[in-house]
């Protein structure tokens, strides 16, 4: 048994990508609730930058995956705890979150986070009343800028709470605003853009290394090749590589 | 309109529905055994059962649900794949907890990992039913000890005078009279548990809530062939009346098991219905 364990690791090493640690399905954990990186579609489907992303990522290597939602303040206990065994959820690289989890490398440059408010606001984003997410880079973000945090659970609920006059701003990745703000004539974006995070990478739990070393070798595979991208122009999501 | 309420996602809140109204279905039995059994063993002779009936109604409704739903599930789930790891990976040499993460052998997981998402949503089905259960059932069986003790002592001192045994005087005499005392309680109980059941996102499981968030949501033109503004507040005003109208059903259902369970009662409603008829 010990070696075939031992014999399993070093084909997983060797090859890269053949055994990813023996997981005969890897199931990958998203929110299903930001576009464009992620949302359910019409047909209830996980849909969106990171399911063309994802699926193309599991053919290069050679894994057969499926797809879970899961609620994004609960997203990173349910990966430790062997629910799925990857977050591929528009999650940045951050310090805190690499202490409890591993990331691949990032598969989006730092992406701008852009303050959106109501047209004609006059935003002061220091000392002003500004919705995020709860638990992502702009709620830690806001929380030391000196500004007034109000979070919430859903991405959704943070525009509300700009539109119903709760909230003077919404910080969140431009990539999720943008077509917010190209369809609503009265938002509009405000104040300096911020760069926060490092990039977007999957987690994975921290014990599965030959798993984020399968995934990190096919994200630099995509990054060579340009297909990486072609995918990042066609979602919108921020500069290329 | 018709094409858009029966777009792939509408369906997913229609299977939502029926998914809220089986775990109640199955919950309120599975609850009110569990209430049950803890009420019998709290009024145990003997004294460690007892202990460990008055410990679990005392435990239980101490601890916030949330924080029940968010722990108790992830614990109790660790704790089967656990089991499940001792006994078919023996040869396992790695350690279980390693930092933060659960790592178990891919043949304890549970669902195994290849198994299809049906066989995955039925797991955190059964999980959701199993927590309730436990959680629902801690409130039943306060609601059955006080109900029993509520039962005119003097019927169980004519049983017993008539020889009939601890036993028999327990399922003859005690039992069938108590329901009438419990019903308000657990009728109570039934009314919370269906509101209750929005928790079950916390167990991954996509219920009605969720999903009227979702359709309800701001769509963009880029992302669906239905774009539409925010519209959550009609669609909570649908579940609104979805829970008014249930709810309502619900009070008539109980309303005429309380008339039957009255009947023939040495109660003040039993009397009632003696003189009137």
């Amino acid at each position: 048994m010990k070696t075939i364990l031992i014999t399993t690791a070093a084909l997983a090493l060797t090859a890269g990508t053949a055994f990813a640690g023996g997981h005969s399905v890897v199931r990958l954990g998203t929110e299903g609730a930001y576009p464009p990186y992620n949302f359910i579609n019409d047909a209830g489907e996980v849909d969106g930058f990171e399911r063309e992303l994802g699926d193309e990522l599991c053919a290069r290597a050679e894994l057969e995956c499926t797809w879970v939602t899961n609620d994004w303040d609960s997203i990173i206990p349910n990966l430790v705890s062997g629910n799925y065994d990857a977050i591929i959820a528009g999650m940045s690289v951050t310090d805190e979150r690499d202490e409890v989890i591993d990331f691949t490398t990032n598969y989006t440059q730092p992406d701008p986070s852009v303050y959106l408010a109501m047209d004609g606001m006059d935003l002061d984003v220091s000392a002003g009343v500004i919705a995020a997410q709860s638990n992502t880079i702009q709620s830690a973000y806001i929380a030391s800028s000196g500004a007034t945090l109000v979070e919430f659970a859903t991405p959704e609920e943070t525009i509300s709470a700009v539109r119903n006059g709760e909230a003077d701003a919404v910080l969140a990745d431009r990539a999720y605003l943008l077509p917010i703000a190209d369809e609503s004539a009265d938002l509009s974006f405000a104040g300096e853009s911020v760069f926060i995070g490092g990039g977007v990478g999957m987690g994975i739990r921290e014990s599965d290394t030959d798993l984020r070393d399968a995934f990190s070798a096919a994200i630099d595979s995509m990054k060579a090749d340009g297909s990486l991208n072609a995918l990042i122009a066609k979602w919108e999501i921020g500069e290329g590589f | 309109m018709i094409c858009y309420l029966t777009t792939g996602k509408h369906m997913a809140i229609y299977t939502a529905v029926a998914t809220v109204l089986i775990l109640l279905a199955v919950t309120a039995p599975t609850a009110l055994a569990f209430g049950f059994a803890g009420a019998m063993a709290a009024r145990a002779r003997f004294i460690p059962l007892q202990w460990l009936g008055r410990a679990y109604i005392a435990i239980v409704r101490g601890v916030p649900d949330i924080a029940f739903f968010l722990f108790f599930v992830i614990a109790l789930d660790q704790g089967f794949e656990w089991l499940r790891h001792k006994w078919s990976c023996p040869d396992w040499d790695q350690p279980i907890r390693q930092g933060n993460d659960f790592v178990v052998c891919d043949a304890a997981k549970l669902p195994l990992n290849s198994a299809p998402q049906w066989i995955h949503e039925s797991y955190g089905f059964a999980l959701a039913v199993l927590t309730f259960a436990i959680v629902f059932g801690a409130f039943a069986a306060n609601v059955l000890f006080g109900a029993m003790r509520a039962v005119p002592k003097a019927q169980l001192e004519t049983a017993a005078a008539y020889g009939m045994t601890q036993r028999q005087t327990f399922w003859r005499i005690l039992v069938p009279q108590m329901w009438v005392f419990a019903l308000p309680g657990l009728s109570n109980l039934w009314m919370v548990l269906i509101k209750a059941t929005p928790l079950l996102f916390l167990l991954g499981i996509e219920d009605i809530v969720y999903w009227a968030q979702e359709l309800g949501g701001t769509k963009n033109p880029r992302f669906t062939d239905y774009p539409h503004p925010d519209w959550r507040m009609w669609y909570f005003l649908a579940l609104l009346v979805f829970y008014l109208g249930f709810t309502w059903v619900s009070e008539r259902v109980l309303d005429r098991i309380m008339l039957r369970l009255t009947r023939g009662q040495a109660t003040l409603g039993g009397d009632a219905q003696r003189t009137a008829a």
